[in-house]
């Protein structure tokens, strides 16, 4: 059973509303200071699914993959730590500034050149732009079947059978190999790295590949490739005042708050 | 000419108020692109479905009608659609940010040659490129984005847009489309319903959501008996669902529901931003917390700093005196 993992390292999604700013001319997020960047929390359900599949086949090889600047390295390594068997790293400057699309591609590229893998996993958006996207676009550019936003899955003959959470329940959904997966929250919690596995996973290897190695011009990835383009990131206004309910008891405000509902025609 | 294509979706046999509210903006959005109208209907038994749709202002109506296509499965949607969106050439492609819109709109997209953007808020016009503004960083920030390529394909957020105040009375032209059944890889075996009780999140005008702060998931059969008095949906957080507390067809946020009453009730909810971007449309929110630094405060009208076990049996028995009168 082997597999690839995309993963993507992003701003801390646990960072204080308080503490998250931007630079809105640039259009991009301040880093909060001492906050450290992480794995996208959905990326690392991810690759704790693909231990899982590997843990119920007996064997097989996984491999880490993501596209970044030098921190993406860090994901990789948390994946590493996990317990995946290889990282590979698309670095280059020309990645700088891509959209779904061009990472898509570029990530596609990448999964092709490692060849022929059982399964293909995603968390089902990363936490940073919340698009949701990469999954099924590597999909369709494999010409794969995808299954998105899993609550489970588990290993069949030649299929691995999933549980899709939808608006009003679950899905079950057979997919044969080679297949693509998302995976949402509802998997549950990834396994935490030990010290003596972040030890060994610093020491492993991690490849790395620019836009050349995979057969790509500077012009279809990054920026350059890219479909979808930011015009203004911002912060959302906010103009609500509250009004707190001020009583000696807990009974007394439950009270006020129903009265203060009906004077303002809420309920 | 401009069109702008709506893939909608059905309930109990008819156009459902997110396909209506996507029309209306499909219809504000041609208006001002210089277009017309197209909805997509994909299914079996669609009856008279399509009847309403010039109403809703569609000008034409593609149906693909077939008993292959009773459920959503990937495979057999994904060659309809963009069958469909090859036939109408269209400018801009609307589908609605749903179990279906979400999985179909980013394989559809790039089957078209172009791409996706998810979950929008906001439309507007600018020259012939629609910007759409959506949440993202897990509702900590807005961002507006154009999609460069066509066809520009956007899902949209239910209730972010407004369905037609009066009929359209357009013709609705009817087009059946040849269905050609593809291979099936990924199927549906099975479907397991969750059975929430009494109103949908989606329909309610008031909801009660739990969080972490209540301790466990029995105290969400409390809120369950406080909602039964007014008529409320009841919801979860995100944190109150992952912990097992209640099932994730009711977690309101960005990767649940996104919801918006008239008044939304937050009970030991900290208001993460995630779980803002679910209920941050509501008209008002009520936070009940014992944290008076909690972020849900900052986005609510009421508020009462108190542990919830001591406000929530007052607010029961005030809440039945107001039914009751």
């Amino acid at each position: 059973m082997d597999a690839i993992v995309c993963v993507k390292q992003i701003p801390d999604p646990e960072t204080p509303a308080a503490a998250f700013q931007l630079d809105e001319a640039a259009m991009k997020v301040i880093p909060a200071p001492g906050i450290q960047p992480v794995i996208s929390p959905f990326d690392a359900q991810a690759v704790e699914a693909a231990l899982q599949l590997r843990d119920a086949a007996g064997d097989g090889t996984i491999r880490v993959l993501s596209l970044g600047p030098d921190s993406a390295r860090d994901a990789i390594k948390h994946g590493l730590a996990m317990g995946a068997d290889e990282g590979y790293h698309l670095k280059d400057a020309a990645f700088d500034g891509g959209d779904a699309w061009s990472t898509a591609l570029a990530l596609s590229k990448a999964i092709e050149k490692l060849g022929v893998s059982d399964v293909l996993l995603f968390g089902r958006q990363a936490a940073d732009w919340d698009q949701g996207t990469v999954g099924s676009i590597v999909a369709e550019l494999l010409g794969l079947p995808s299954v998105t936003v899993l609550r489970s899955l588990e290993l069949g003959e030649g299929t691995i059978n999933t549980s899709r959470v939808v608006q009003d329940g679950f899905e079950s959904v057979s997919t044969p190999t080679p297949c693509a997966l998302t995976i949402s929250n509802e998997f549950g919690d990834p396994r935490y790295p030990q010290l003596r596995q972040i030890m060994q996973a610093a020491k492993k290897e991690v490849t790395e590949w620019t836009a050349a190695d995979l057969g790509l011009d500077a012009g279809e990835v990054g920026e350059a490739g890219a479909r979808v383009q930011m015009e203004a990131l911002f912060l959302p206004k906010n103009d609500v005042e509250v009004e707190i309910v001020e009583a000696d008891t807990p009974e007394e405000k439950a009270v006020q708050l129903v009265e203060k509902l009906r004077d303002a025609k809420i309920i | 000419m401009a069109t702008v294509l709506v893939f909608g979706e059905l309930a109990d046999g008819v156009l459902n108020a997110h396909t209506r509210e996507m029309l209306g903006g499909a219809t504000r959005l041609a208006g001002e692109l210089g277009g017309d109208v197209a909805l997509a209907l994909i299914g079996a038994e669609l009856g008279s479905a399509a009847g309403e749709a010039g109403d809703a202002g569609a000008d034409s109506v593609y149906v693909a009608d077939d008993a292959g296509l009773a459920q959503y499965q990937t495979d057999s949607w994904l060659p309809v659609a963009a069958q469909i969106a090859e036939q109408v050439a269209p400018q801009v492609v609307l589908l609605g940010q749903t179990s279906i819109g979400r999985d179909l709109a980013p394989r559809l997209a790039t089957r078209l040659g172009s791409a996706a953007a998810m979950d929008a808020v906001v439309l507007d016009v600018e020259g012939d490129r629609v910007r759409v503004t959506r949440s993202c960083y897990g509702g900590n920030a807005r961002q507006v984005v154009t999609v460069r390529s066509d066809p520009q394909v956007i899902t949209v957020r239910a209730k972010s847009e407004e369905a037609l105040a009066a009929p359209a009375g357009k013709s609705g032209t009817l087009e059946s489309v040849a269905v050609v059944p593809a291979e099936l890889r990924a199927q549906v075996t099975g479907k397991d319903a969750a059975e929430a009780e009494g109103v949908r999140l989606e329909d309610a005008e008031i909801i009660i959501s739990g969080g972490r702060g209540l301790g466990g998931a029995e105290a969400f059969a409390d809120l369950e008996r406080v909602a039964g008095i007014v008529g409320a949906a009841v919801g979860a957080s995100r944190a109150a669902c992952d912990l097992g507390w209640y099932p994730p067809s009711q977690q309101v946020g960005l990767t649940g529901t996104v919801v918006s009453p008239t008044l939304y009730v937050a009970i030991a909810i900290s208001g993460a931003s995630q779980h803002m971007a679910g209920c941050g449309g509501s008209k008002n929110i009520v936070a009940i917390n014992k944290d008076p630094e909690a972020n849900i405060f900052r986005f609510s009208r009421f508020g009462i700093v108190d542990d919830y076990k001591k406000v929530l049996p007052a607010l029961e028995q005030e809440l039945k005196k107001a039914a009751g009168g």
